[in-house]
């Protein structure tokens, strides 16, 4: 399925759909509210079948942060990105580990780095750093007196 | 710089050999002589954190072969390594790892730290929150090589030097 097609499709699928054009991938927002449903939606409709969720990124834009999901379909070769907008502080969004099982460790990640709780995760524990530390490193206004120096 | 010559002249055998009638007399300093022997027999241990160890294994490979110094054998455990080339970035966590590979080596032991990382955390020295600013935090550093990563000829180069320092006597 090309840009296109699969942008009609997804049309019709979501009720109000916005998307972001211009890039390698067709990407479409989408609200953290609804993102459980249109998961399920994306995983299990017959033509689009995204089976495979092979990124999973956080990203600090100071003003708030945007969580970032590129989905593919082994079966068609079609590729989305999901944006989904999240509050600057106690950013939440629902977990897809139920959805995708590789989501599980990629969520931990984000976790551990960026400070995004994924709600319904099973595990949601730090992965690289250790269990006892303060603080999300990878947050652009991060402060670590201890181990940074400031350029 | 002419690696083989420098070479030659510095690690002749450090004593004098008198002919007699059925063999010879050697006459030397037993601390020469051991660290003659150390100095042409080290053997590194496998250990790479990073980029720096793909410069690493190229130096232990065909074209510049470093088992031409006596590097021959890199040994998988430290308890049979005798020098342990810091080969990449150290981080916090990795520090600890570090320590025990260092202290289960048997002694005598070296270190070289390779490239900017292990020399001081390099490019990573500023606004990290992981890195070790120099794996002389963690253990005693004998030669430095400068590089990010460093070719191969400045890694032989550290290694020579280090064999000199060995040879006269330095602890």
């Amino acid at each position: 399925m090309n840009k296109e097609v699969l942008k009609a499709r997804l049309e019709e699928l979501l009720p109000i759909p916005s998307f972001e054009e211009g890039g390698e991938w067709l990407a479409v927002i989408v609200d953290p509210a609804a993102w459980d449903a249109v998961a399920r939606q994306l995983r299990s409709t017959g033509g689009l079948d995204f089976d495979f969720l092979f990124c999973v990124t956080a990203v600090d834009w100071k003003t708030h942060l945007t969580m970032i999901y590129h989905l593919t379909s082994t079966i068609h070769r079609h590729t989305l990105v999901v944006k989904i907008k999240l509050e600057p502080v106690n950013p939440e969004v629902p977990t897809v580990s139920g959805i995708w099982r590789t989501a599980e460790f990629h969520e931990r990640e984000a976790y551990d780095l960026m400070g995004v709780v994924f709600t319904g995760h099973p595990d949601l524990r730090r992965l690289f750093m250790t269990d006892d530390w303060k603080g999300w490193p990878l947050r652009k206004d991060y402060e670590d007196p201890v181990n940074m120096i400031k350029l | 710089m002419d690696v083989s010559t420098q070479d030659a002249h510095e690690s002749v055998f450090p004593g004098q050999v008198h002919p007699t009638a059925g063999g010879g007399i050697l006459v030397t300093k037993l601390d020469e002589v051991i660290n003659w022997a150390r100095s042409n027999s080290l053997w590194p241990l496998v250990f790479g954190t990073s980029c720096c160890a793909i410069e690493m294994m190229s130096t232990a490979a065909a074209k510049y072969d470093w088992s031409r110094f006596g590097f021959e054998v890199a040994r998988a455990t430290p308890r049979q390594a005798d020098v342990i080339i810091i080969a990449g970035t150290i981080v916090n966590k990795m520090a600890p790892v570090l320590k025990r590979l260092y202290d289960q080596m048997a002694d005598p032991k070296y270190v070289i730290a390779m490239g900017a990382c292990a020399t001081s955390g390099g490019p990573f020295f500023y606004n990290t929150y992981s890195v070790v600013k120099g794996a002389d935090h963690v253990i005693p550093v004998d030669v430095y090589v400068a590089g990010c990563p460093p070719r191969p000829e400045a890694l032989l180069h550290a290694m020579i030097t280090l064999q000199e320092k060995i040879r006269s006597g330095i602890k």
